[in-house]
């Protein structure tokens, strides 16, 4: 039995009508006690709910601090290579957009990720599309190995595999491995994922338990805000969580909540999650969740990202570029296009080669970023909220 | 009467209050903390330090612990099983700090409880490495005593949940800890009060260690300051030993008075 048996039997409807009908003496009752079950968790994003912001992120700030202490650990994405077979309506890579790709060299990949140590980051992100031509696993295990000679904490957000084919990767030095569901609405997911393996989506949503299989010791899962009912995403995220911390003991379980931005492709979100109710559910998240990782991203812009650290994030990334290269312009001499899995070299003189101010490779991201600051100003505005930047939080002797 | 410093290893101790380093606001109010809590023992996890001897500017913890007044405690935070706790143990001795480690081993990252089988089998190898091992535990009579055979130098038992703040719920336990114990015995976890620190010592344990509760205060140093004197009182009256606990009242004038 896995987490898929668990969601097919979740009385989604009668939740989501407690988050619509909940009202303010449930609100109240469940912020005094502290919410226990998946209907609490839902009358904590109620609009009666909205209603006691303040006092639900005073509760998550608390519990938070108690929990995590006062500190924010830093990490950065590192993007190997923006190949993928898959077609996702709303990613700058799917296998259809005319974008300009690569695939970083392991050499490329360690000057990206000494970039990165430069900048403090002791903990990296790597990130692929899903290609098993140009993202094998013998590549993937490679460039852990590089990056883990000087990088001590490493999680991989890639194509989801076989309980088996993680492990050599665990051994090559990764902890923690990132799947976003992207949506928990299976009828959207349809919709949404066209082409590729990713079209499958119980196999992605068992990804996270294979993965705590294999050894990895850091699990993150999320859903994409934009292509379904938020509310609906966030009680199947938490129900997803609920499972893998009862099952999947040993892992270290952390939550992102990205919202859709600006892509290649130019997709139009389906839904909005406001500001006001992205807040509402970090808060609600924390609540429910008091030991669970909260990651705030660079999709958020920086107005907003000051004002959520002290709410109940714990982890945030920092400078981030999607676009493989994009620190250090590794790789810019390899973009070129692919079409049905070949590669189309550009022509000599293409325009695509003409150098764009402001950016070290021509290499398409995944998505715009919004907080563009750099790690260094990120960190000195974290110490001004009274929070300490912890930049490694973890030895290579753990897993080496 | 007194009953002198505390005494780990062949190390004394005049303060019996132990400080973790983790979840400060920041480095200085680590330090400050430290010095207001006068303590002489501090832990530090070693996954946050720089073991490379590469003088890391963004794994710099270790320079905020002054190790001429501070025995640092290296600590095995993050491992989940013997095998990696030994490997980081051996580390921090390779890095240069003391040959003491405080033993954390706990696989389940959320509610940090420590696994006793693996607890046991990394101290008996670390003993036998020389090193000076004070065991994070969960209040286990049984353990306690088994790890006191294998050599440690203290048993750490908690008093609930790391980070928790909710005072010795394994009272019971504790108290056979320490009426058995040969080794002295540091509570260690869930102490969010200064009132839960006192009554640790009053019930008798060598010292208590805390993290959270000062980290996170809203100033860390005042409450670092509450805690050494809350320590200090327990252990003068655990030293002098309370009065017996009576359901009724005891009259000033007994009742066989006429007897004498």
């Amino acid at each position: 039995m896995s987490f898929v048996a668990a969601f097919n039997a979740l009385p989604i409807p009668d939740l989501l009508r407690r988050a619509a009908e909940a009202d303010a003496s449930d609100v109240r009752r469940i912020l005094a006690s502290g919410p226990r079950t998946l209907p609490d968790f839902a009358a904590l994003l109620s609009p009666a709910a909205a209603g006691h912001l303040e006092t639900l992120c005073l509760k998550a700030q608390t519990v938070t601090q108690q929990r995590f202490g006062k500190v924010i650990r830093l990490f950065a994405p590192l993007y190997l290579s923006n190949e993928c077979v898959n077609n996702c309506a709303y990613c700058g890579f799917s296998r259809d957009n005319g974008i300009l790709r690569v695939t970083l060299s392991v050499d490329d990949v360690v000057r990206e990720a000494r970039a990165l140590c430069d900048q403090g980051f002791r903990n990296i992100l790597l990130v692929a599309g899903e290609h098993p031509k140009f993202v094998s696993n013998g590549y993937l295990r490679e460039c852990i190995e590089a990056v883990h000679a000087f990088v001590p904490s490493i999680s991989l957000e890639v194509g989801p595999m076989e309980t088996a084919d993680y492990v050599p990767l665990v051994h090559a030095g990764a902890d923690g491995l990132v799947v976003y569901q992207e949506t928990y609405d299976r009828e959207i997911y349809a919709r949404m994922h066209t082409a590729g393996p990713k079209r499958n989506f119980d196999w992605r949503l068992e990804c996270p338990e294979r993965a705590a299989a294999a050894g990895f010791r850091r699990l993150g899962i999320g859903a994409l805000h934009g292509l379904a009912d938020w509310r609906l995403e966030a009680l199947a995220t938490a129900a997803h969580a609920q499972y893998l911390l009862k099952h999947c003991w040993k892992s270290m379980l952390t939550l992102s909540i990205p919202r859709l931005r600006p892509c290649a492709g130019e997709f139009q979100p389906l839904t909005q999650l406001g500001d006001r109710e992205f807040v509402q559910l970090i808060a609600a998240f924390r609540l429910l969740l008091p030991d669970v990782g909260i990651v705030l991203s660079t999709r958020e812009p920086a107005a907003l990202r000051n004002g959520l650290l002290p709410l109940g994030v714990t982890h945030a990334s920092a400078g981030s570029h999607t676009e493989p290269g994009g620190y250090t312009g590794a790789g810019r001499d390899s973009i070129h296009q692919t079409v049905r899995g070949r590669i189309v070299e550009l022509a000599a003189h293409s325009s695509e080669w003409a150098p764009i101010e402001g950016r070290a490779t021509n290499a398409t991201g995944q998505f715009d970023i919004a907080d563009d600051r750099a790690p260094s100003e990120f960190a000195d505005l974290i110490r001004s909220l009274g929070y300490e930047p912890v930049w490694k939080d973890w030895d290579s002797a753990l897993s080496a | 009467m007194s009953s002198g410093p505390l005494t780990i290893a062949g190390r004394s101790f005049s303060s019996r209050l132990f400080l973790g380093t983790g979840k400060f606001p920041s480095p200085e109010s680590m330090r400050d903390a430290l010095a207001a809590s006068g303590t002489q023992m501090v832990t530090v996890a070693l996954r946050r330090a720089d073991l490379t001897g590469s003088k890391d500017p963004y794994a710099n913890i270790l320079e905020f612990v002054d190790p001429s007044k501070y025995l640092l405690l290296p600590n095995t935070s993050g491992a989940m099983n013997a095998a990696e706790a030994v490997r980081l143990a051996r580390l921090a001795v390779a890095a240069g700090l003391p040959k003491w480690v405080k033993l954390e081993i706990h696989p389940d990252p959320r509610f940090l409880l420590p696994d006793p089988i693996e607890t046991l089998a990394a101290a008996e190898q670390l003993v036998k490495e020389g090193f000076v091992v004070l065991p994070y535990i969960n209040a286990d009579p049984v353990l306690a005593k088994r790890l006191e055979e294998v050599g440690t130098a203290t048993v750490m038992p908690l008093g609930s949940p790391i980070g928790s703040h909710r005072g010795l719920q394994t009272r019971d336990q504790l108290r056979i800890i320490i009426e058995q114990a040969t080794v002295p015995v540091v509570i260690d976890a869930g102490i969010g009060a200064p009132s839960h620190a006192a009554e640790a010592m009053e019930l008798g344990a060598d010292a208590v260690l805390v993290n959270t509760a000062i980290a996170v205060a809203s100033d860390p140093n005042r409450m670092a300051g509450a805690f050494r004197q809350a320590v200090e009182a327990g252990r003068a009256a655990y030293e002098v030993g309370l009065g017996e606990v009576r359901d009724t009242a005891s009259p000033t004038s007994p009742l066989t008075a006429f007897l004498n």
